[in-house]
Order: C-alpha cells, then structure tokens, then sequence
C-alpha cells in the first residue's frame, strides 16, 4: 500500500488547518453560506437531510487495518457507530456535528486519512478495481498509476473549479470491475504485443441524467505521458464545459456536442503543448510508486489447499459461501475474500464500529492487516490463504458478513436514498431490503445465479441503476414516491446503459414486480444461463407484458 | 485608492478598471492608468495607443486569439465573476506558461483567501481582493499549502522531481 512520506503528510495535514479556519470564519459569519458550501464540499462535507455528512476517501479502495480501526473510533465518538460505504470507494459518516467536522479530519490525518475532493466540482477520488494486484485476470497492477493520479489530482490548482465533478476509474483486468466506461475519464492499463504498457483512455461516459458510455479517444498512450494528456484532457474540459447549466455541465456533454472526434483532436492540440512538459513522469518516479505496491509475504504454497477441499465437501453452506464470495488469486494457495455488507435487514453498505474493529482484526489475522472496498459496496480481504478460508467464514459469520450472496439478486448496490440524502426523490433502501426479504431463500437465490440489481434514490444514479442488470430508480411524482425499472444494463468491458420498461410503480408494489421479472427469466431460461444472456436473447417484451398484466394503460414520460 | 496584493505586499492599486455598462459600452476616464476589457481593447487598439492600458481577461476570452506579445501590457487581469468559476485559472497558467507573460498577473472579483493559494499557483501575483473581505487576513491565504505534488507556474517541477527518494 502507499505510505505516506514527510511531503503527502504535510499537505493533508496543511489541509486540516486550512478547513479548521474556515469552519472557524464561517461560524464567526465571515464566510457566507454561499462561500463556504463549494469549500466544504471539497472537503466532502455535505449538508444533508438530517445533518452533515461527511464523505473520507478511500483512495482506489485501499485500508489498512489501523485506519479501518480510526474510521471505527470515529463512527462511536462522532456518529451514531456506523459508517456507509459508498458506490465510489468512499466512506460516509451521516451524522456528525458540522463543528466536529475539522476534528474528525485531524484525527483522519494522523492515520493518512482524509476528506480531499471527495465531494465539489473538482477531480474525484480515483476508483479502481478491488481485486487490483490479486485478481487472477489480471494483465497489469492498476494501483501505481491510480497512485500517480492520485497525487497529480490533490490540489491541482487549475482544475480547483471545474464545471462540475470529475471522475477518473482505472481498470488493469480482462474484467472491468471499475466500470471505467461511464467515468469521466476511464483508463485500461494494457500490455501491447512487445509487453510494454500502455494506456486506452475513454472519456464522457457518466451515469446520471444523461447516461453514456464513453468513448475511447486514446486507443494506445505510453505511461509517461499519462499525466500531460490528462492535464490536456482537463484543461479542454476547464475552459469549454458547460458552466450555464449544472445538467449539462459534465465533460460527456461536451464530448457529445463537440464529437468525440473534435474532442479528441482538441486534446491533441492542446497536448502538442504540454507533452514533455515538467509533468512527464520520469522512470524513477514510476518505479518509485510501484514499489508501494508489491506483493506481501506470500507463503510458497503448493496450489489447491487439500484441507481447503474437503471442507468444502463436507460442509454446504461454507462451500455455498467460496463459489459466491471467494474469488480466485493469482497466487497458488490464496484466494480473495469478499465480506457481504448486504445481509438481510441491513442497509446495503453499512457496517458498524464494532465490525469495522472485527474487520481489522481480520484483516490482521487473515491479510496482511489490509482491507478493501468495493464498488459494489462490499469489504474484502485480498489474501487469505485457502487453509484460512474455513476460519475465517466462521468469523465473518459471527460478525454478520458472511452472507454468500455476492454478485446475486440481493446483492444489491443502493445509494441511501431518501432516508439521509437530501437530493432523494424516494427511499431505496426499505425497498432493497423489502426486495431481500422477498428473495430470502438462498437455495433459490443459487439457482438464479449472476443478477446485479442496482438502486439509485434519484437521477443522479449513486446507486449506478443505469448499469444494473435490474436497475431501480426513485422518482417524484405529485410528492409521492415512485419506482421506475430499467433492464438490461451492465457494467464491464460490454458496458451497456439499461432502458426504461414503462411507467413506475408503488414502493409496495416492488417485490411483486421484482418476481415477476425473475418469473419471466426462469421461465424462458436455458441451462445455467445468466439473466442478462436471456434478457439479451428474449428483449425486453416478455418482462413487460408480464409486470404491466392486467395494469391499466398509461403513458408516462420516461425519466432516464 | 483601494488596496491589493502585488507579490506578498498590500500595496495602492494605481489602476483604474472599466468595466462595460448594460448597453455594452466602455467610458475610460480622462487621464491615469487603465484596465479595460480585453475585447474592448481589441476593438479600440489604436485609440488606446497613447493610454497606460492593461486588458482584463473574461472567462471567455481566449489568450490564443492575443494579436500582439503578451509582455506589451504591464499587467493584465483575469475576471473572476464567482471563484467557483475556474477558467480564469487555466487562462492565467496559458498566459504564463504557453505565452511567456512577466508582468503583474492580476485576479479580480470574487477574489478571497480561499482561492489566492490555487491562484498563485497558476502564476497569478496579484489579488484585487473583495472590497468586503479583510486582505490582512486574506493574504496569509497564499501559503494555505506550502508543498504541492503537480507542476504550477509558480513551482514547475512537479513534487516527483523535488523529493529524495531512497533508491
């Protein structure tokens, strides 16, 4: 993992004393509400329904044990003992005190924590694939270049105020797990024929309300030119974006009035410019930061751990638990684990104090004392061995995380909707977990396999509904909550935006509406074959003649 | 006369702005320096020609369309007409950076010392800060960051090139 050094830590810890005093100017009243509230949101303090929320970045989704313990003390003193962890690799605490806030971050500081950019108009935590560094389909390590722009994007003092967010995935798998085409910018580390590496980038992708896929711009970039094109990028982002209106302020707007081909030239223009500039990385400072990075203390194991095996035989429910929520290493004899934050009953997403320690602890005992967050809003623990997976899901099942549901119907990725988020049109999560509690049975839960079920609690998609196989949106209507189904979105390398099937439904009515989708995915289902595989081979018709049987006609304005 | 920052010191600002009225158009007083709209002064270059004149950049003007050297202008300004706007930062660093500018680099509006770090950071040496808000106060914000990790007109080598790194 990055450790900071005497410079990163001066400038987090710069950053605390600049927040103090402007907290302090704005209660004394020498900051306006109006002044203060960009400032703070770069600082990831939102105003929210019940109070501020304050958003930590994880950057590309890594922890470690004593910053996990930080976020848990933090939760019992300033919180009410639990956090939320969010779609984007971030941390929310929902209710502290606006006056604890500079606190909060000092004491974030002192475990190289912070909130930097988590929030605002300005280039976001940079996100990127949980397995990255373990995953068996790796091609390269995305994490010293997501490090790199990490470092690029603190503070930059020419994009501070950009039109509107910004934000950067990475992805170095055959998989996508980043969803880097609907970033603002998306990167594929890749290898070429010559086994160099080289980046694909993709811009003006964006979930929202207007969903796009991004389109590639730069099919091959070499890596010391990363940051000089993405200066280029920005700059013709900064200057020509929308800034008359919020909606349309994002870059893909720009990409889509511009082509993505008069975009890309722009770029080039202005990149003649700064390439070979002072910010071209040097070898030294590439090396540097992959030396953060290198594998942990790996024992020489011999493969297939024969302990491992028979546990599995002989006991069901932990080997239902490895086919759903271990994931294969590229190491002989470890295996990614991922700890379900979607048990029944919970918010998605939400762990309290007393896990967060219980984590650590794992984290501890089982990984090198290193934890990660996922987009899918879950936890995982990247190398245990496969002779630790038996005790270690004894442990998460003590704690609550041990639900064998990952990548099934439940699931489900959930912003926190109306009950916390101030933008909300409706609540998500009574429905996520009414839509759990429908689909309890887990041998049923097995047999359906491969479902991403994707709930946002308004347009702006935090819950990436766009992208879900089954995507949820909340919407308004004459003050009353309503539900609007999408299907056939998905993430990845096949990155496809899901369309609206028809008019919205009652909160109540969302569990029947949800098994009669899956009533039409079984009944037309061949072998083992995935939701989306049938959905694509059968269209959409059959899911809507089926939830909209025997409902009046009506015609309603899609809201996507 | 109304006070700013030129390079760390609170000193009289000898400029006089303009600034167009609701009809578009430009009155310059009769004598002393003046800062008048960039486009204005495309517009009215020869009758500028005997005037102390500097230019103020708008949001949307484009230092690539600068007919002349930029080091004519004793001084040329960036309009900031909220902080939250930023394109005022990257015209600052062009002008710096791409079109050489050595003169006194000016931002003004919503100037305060939340934005007077990041601003001098993209060559800005200059703050007509607002006439509401204490300078004495907000100049200290120019050193909010005293170490930064990217290139800025102010530090070029990027923080990568300045740290020792153990080999």
């Amino acid at each position: 993992m990055y450790i900071y050094d005497d410079y990163d830590q001066k400038i987090v810890d710069q950053r605390v004393a600049q927040y103090r005093d402007q907290t302090r100017r704005y209660l004394a009243g020498e900051l306006t509400d109006e002044e203060f509230r960009p400032l703070r949101l770069q600082n990831g303090l939102y105003i929210q329904r019940h109070a501020p929320m304050l958003r930590v970045a994880i950057p590309y989704g890594h922890l470690r044990s004593a910053q996990v313990r930080k976020l848990a003390e933090l939760a019992r003193k300033y919180d009410k003992g639990y956090v939320h962890f969010t779609t984007r690799q971030n941390v929310q605490y929902n209710w502290p005190a606006l006056e604890n806030v500079p606190e909060m971050l000092a004491e974030l500081a002192t475990v190289q924590m912070h909130g930097i950019q988590t929030s605002g108009a300005c280039i976001r935590n940079t996100t990127s694939d949980q397995f990255a560094g373990v995953a068996f389909d790796e091609i390269v390590d995305p994490r010293p270049w997501c490090e790199i722009i990490r470092q690029w994007s603190t503070f930059h003092p020419e994009f501070a105020h950009l039109p509107r967010k910004f934000k950067i995935a990475v992805n170095g798998a055959k998989e996508d797990r980043a969803a880097v085409m609907v970033h603002d910018v998306g990167i594929n580390v890749k290898l070429n024929d010559a086994g160099q590496v080289g980046f694909e980038i993709f811009v003006g992708g964006g979930l929202g309300r207007t969903p796009m896929i991004g389109d590639l711009i730069k099919p091959w970039l070499e890596p010391k030119h990363l940051l000089t094109y993405l200066n280029a990028v920005l700059r013709v982002y900064n200057r020509y974006g929308r800034r008359d209106n919020k909606y349309k302020a994002r870059i893909k707007i720009l990409v889509k009035a511009m082509t993505p081909e008069v975009f890309a030239a722009k770029v080039e223009q202005e990149w003649a410019f700064e390439k070979d500039g002072p910010q071209t990385l040097t070898d030294a400072e590439i090396a540097r930061n992959h030396r953060f990075f290198t594998a942990p203390a790996y024992e020489s194991l011999a493969g297939d751990d024969a302990e491992f095996a028979a546990a599995k035989a002989a006991n069901p429910a932990f080997a239902r638990w490895v086919e759903r929520n271990v994931f294969a290493h590229k190491v002989a004899g470890y295996a990614a684990v991922t700890l379900s934050l979607k048990k029944t009953g919970v918010p998605p997403g939400d762990a309290t104090d007393a896990q967060l320690d219980d984590v650590a602890n794992l984290a501890d005992r089982f990984s090198f004392g290193e934890v990660r967050v996922s987009h899918g809003q879950n936890l995982i623990l990247a190398d245990v061995k496969q002779a630790d997976l038996f005790a270690l899901w004894e442990e998460a099942k003590r704690i609550g995380f041990a639900t064998p549901n990952i990548g099934l119907l439940t699931d489900v990725i959930c912003c926190p909707g109306g009950d916390f988020c101030s933008l909300a049109n409706a609540k998500s999560i009574p429905v996520a977990q009414a839509i759990q509690e429908r689909f309890d049975n887990l041998d049923y839960l097995f047999d359906l396999g491969d479902i991403d079920v994707n709930m946002s609690g308004c347009i702006n998609a935090c819950g990436h509904h766009h992208v879900g196989n089954i995507g949820v949106l909340g919407v308004d209507k004459n003050n009353a909550e309503y539900y609007q189904i999408t299907l056939g979105g998905r993430q990845g390398v096949d990155a496809k935006i899901g369309k609206v099937i028809g008019p919205s439904f009652a909160q109540e009515e969302m569990p029947d509406v949800m098994s009669k989708i899956i009533e039409v995915f079984v009944a037309h289902r061949e072998g083992d074959e995935r939701f989306i595989d049938v959905f694509d081979r059968i269209g959409a018709e059959p899911f809507k003649a089926k939830v909209y049987e025997g409902k009046p006609i009506r015609k309603e304005k899609a809201d996507v | 006369m109304s006070k700013l920052i030129i390079n760390r010191e609170i000193v009289d600002n000898r400029w006089t702005r303009v600034v167009a009225n609701e009809q578009g158009e430009v009155s310059l007083p009769s004598e002393g320096a003046v800062l008048v709209p960039y486009q204005y002064w495309l517009a009215n270059r020869d009758a500028l020609s005997n005037r102390e004149v500097a230019v103020c950049f708008a949001p949307t003007d484009e230092p690539e369309s600068l007919p002349v050297d930029a080091n004519v202008f004793p001084m040329i300004a960036c309009e900031f007409p909220a902080f939250t706007d930023g394109r005022g930062f990257s015209i600052g660093r062009l002008l710096r950076v791409r079109y050489g500018f050595k003169g006194e680099l000016r931002a003004v509006g919503d100037v305060f010392k939340d934005t007077l770090n990041y601003l001098a950071r993209c060559g800005f040496n200059a703050f007509e800060v607002r006439a509401d808000k204490d300078i004495n106060e907000a100049i200290k914000g120019i050193d909010d960051f005293t170490e930064f990790y990217q290139s800025s007109v102010d530090v070029p080598s990027p923080l990568y090139l300045r740290r020792p790194v153990a080999a």
